[in-house]
């Protein structure tokens, strides 16, 4: 194996430098959402209007619903367009071309079609945006049929599985935290690809298993560094794709360590940690020593001052504690 | 409203009538067949709009692409879909169109660019944009046909699409099939215009109302819309003002529940079928030859479907994941 070469950038430049490959990879490729041409906008865009023109990297109408019905027929006649939903709380308004129509097509049209389409949606709470823009929305994803769902917490996998989610011939849902868009760390140089379908651990341990889901996956690396300190070595595991999820690499751990955190940044309440525990009890009900215990944001909307705020959105301190819960 | 003047030859007009003539013993088969318990799901028939279905694809070429709806048996046969896979389909076989997955709503036969009737009321008129967008991108002079009903015309997805197609100049006809009615509900309460072709104003697009039941006149508008999209000019709407003399669905009637007997005698009196006949002034042999015709091919799709298989159960995990 030749020496991979690492180096340190940001999570968005990650996703910035995906598209540019990809782009420049395959003309079948294209990018189209609201704002997406003028590189100032948003960093996971700079600089691909200017390099590959508007055609392919196309401002739309704040018209959600058209652009993306017109990005899975666009997929339907052979391109493979990428979507910039700027924010997931936009996206309810294209819940129909994307659940009824990409999800469904493929099969309900008996493999005549596929549908190579990737829906970036930049997600979650933190910067006091209030009840309509700092929504975590994969939940509901995972009850879509025909939909990957793509859930990256680091540089490295936002870049590596951005470019896998452009090469499948399904439709992805690509969801990027918007908290960790700033969020640095090693990815290595060239051509890298992250599969789709794996959990990944992200720091090794015997005492107990953090799962976390984007931000939270970071926030429970953090929570097992403070967890460290007073003595519980923790297992980090990031499943990366909730559809498919994978669940033996999950229980894997979880059979190691007999108890396990699910955090994740959408609310509790037929959430993502919900599958996953439900998952785990028919998989390794065996090893578990206790129940799982999940950390979400509470089954409020998430409000704009920064105390409230608080108070609903998950966090290292609040994994840190129901950790010690479930150990004690 | 536009009707047909006299400029088309007697041999493409004789075409048409086939069409709207296998399109008419397609549904009345499928009717009957759904009736004996022997079509699976739903079934909306199309029987007196058949002028739109083939004037509309008269104007097209081959390697173009129409979109369609729920009462979408019309479109699909007027581009050339095969009758025995789409009966098939039908009939819960698998050697259907869609492998008996999707159904009389999502007919669909991509090999003839048909692709899909899409159920959902307004969402087939974005992937027509979509559509669009592929062949612009790619330099080709293809254009792609959404059919929609009046219904749809007061759905977002319809003006979002026109507004994308207006924009970007995309290569798409917008064919608004107006038979008076959403289900039960008229146009005339639902929907702000008289003329729903006065749409296409706000997306500075041409617009023509058209006499439905005339598959002359709707030819001779789809053609100009047609070369217009193919010349790079972008979108245009047409109305084609028909009805359907059968119910929303098997549900309702066809008349005497919302529609007045004397207004669906009214409409009957304009079956396209007998106006395309007066035009070509045919004679019994005539009408004869072409009934026999289109019994030959409706018999043949009927014995394909007959005597198809039923899917085996592993076709229910299939298709997902390309």
């Amino acid at each position: 194996m030749p020496e991979v070469k690492m180096r340190t950038i940001s999570y968005s430049t990650a996703i910035n430098e995906a598209l540019h490959e990809e782009m420049a990879r395959d003309e079948k490729v294209f990018l189209m959402g609201e704002d997406v041409a003028l590189s100032a906008i948003s960093p996971a865009t700079a600089g691909l209007g200017d390099r590959f023109g508007h055609e392919r990297v196309r401002n739309t109408p704040i018209s959600e619903l058209g652009f993306t019905g017109a990005a899975v027929g666009a997929a339907m006649a052979g391109y493979r367009p990428v979507l910039d939903m700027r924010r997931i709380d936009f996206m309810m308004l294209a819940i129909d071309p994307i659940a009824n129509q990409a999800a469904k097509l493929r099969y309900m049209l008996g493999g005549q079609v596929s549908i190579p389409l990737v829906i970036r949606a930049p997600e979650g709470g933190g910067s006091q945006n209030g009840p309509t823009h700092s929504q975590c929305l994969e939940a509901w994803f995972i009850q879509v049929p025909g939909l990957r769902v793509i859930v990256p917490s680091d540089p490295a996998d936002a870049k590596g599985l951005l470019k896998s989610a452009i090469r499948e011939d399904n439709p992805v849902l690509f969801v990027e935290y918007r908290a960790l868009y700033s969020l640095e760390g090693p990815v290595p140089e060239g051509d890298h690809t992250e599969p789709i379908g794996k959990a990944a651990v992200k720091r090794e341990g015997s005492d107990i298993t953090l799962i976390g889901i984007g931000s939270q996956a970071r926030s429970c690396l953090e929570a097992a560094e403070l967890l460290a300190g007073e003595g519980v070595d923790a297992e980090v595991v990031d499943p990366r794709t909730i559809n498919p999820l994978d669940v033996e690499g999950i229980a894997d751990s979880v059979r190691k360590t007999g108890r396990c955190i699910v955090a994740e940044e959408g609310h509790k309440s037929g959430g993502v940690g919900a599958e996953i525990a439900a998952s785990l009890q028919e998989a390794a009900f065996g090893a578990l020593k206790t129940p799982i215990n999940r950390v979400a944001a509470l089954d409020v909307p998430v409000p704009v001052h920064t105390k409230l705020e608080a108070i609903v959105l998950p966090s290292t301190e609040k994994i840190v504690a129901a950790a010690k819960k479930v150990l004690s | 409203m536009a009707r047909s003047t006299s400029r088309l030859s007697r041999k493409r007009l004789g075409e048409m009538y086939r069409t709207m003539l296998r399109i008419r013993r397609f549904e009345e088969t499928a009717d009957d067949l759904y009736m004996v318990g022997k079509v699976v799901g739903g079934v909306h028939v199309s029987i007196g709009q058949e002028a739109c279905s083939a004037g509309v694809c008269a104007a097209l070429r081959e390697d173009d692409a129409v979109l369609t709806t729920h009462r979408g048996h019309g479109h699909s046969i007027a581009k050339g879909t095969r009758l025995p896979e789409m009966l098939a389909e039908l009939m819960g076989k698998v050697t259907g169109l869609c492998r008996s997955k999707g159904g009389s709503m999502h007919i669909a036969d991509v090999s003839k660019g048909h692709y899909g009737a899409h159920s959902i009321v307004g969402a087939n008129m974005p992937m027509a944009a979509g559509i669009g967008l592929a062949y612009q991108l790619e330099g080709k002079d293809q254009v792609a046909v959404v059919f929609f009903g009046d219904g749809a015309s007061n759905n977002g997805a319809f003006h979002e699409a026109m507004n994308l197609c207006a924009i970007w100049k995309l290569p798409v006809v917008f064919f608004c099939e107006n038979n008076q009615y959403a289900v039960s509900v008229p146009a005339e309460y639902s929907t702000s215009v008289d003329d729903i072709s006065v749409r296409s104003k706000g997306y500075d697009a041409p617009g023509l109302t058209v006499d439905g039941m005339d598959v002359a006149a709707v030819y001779e508008a789809s053609r100009e819309a047609v070369a217009h999209a193919r010349r790079g000019l972008g979108p245009s709407l047409i109305e084609g003002k028909t009805y359907r003399f059968f119910g929303h669905s098997r549900g309702d009637p066809h008349y005497g529940m919302y529609r007045t007997k004397e207004e669906w005698e009214g409409w009957k009196g304009r079956d396209p079928l007998i106006v395309c006949e007066k035009m070509l002034k045919m004679t019994a042999k005539q009408k004869k030859a072409h009934a026999d015709a289109v019994e030959a091919e409706i018999k043949e799709a009927i014995e394909f479907a007959e005597s198809s298989p039923e899917p085996e159960e592993s076709v229910a995990l299939e298709d997902i994941f390309a």
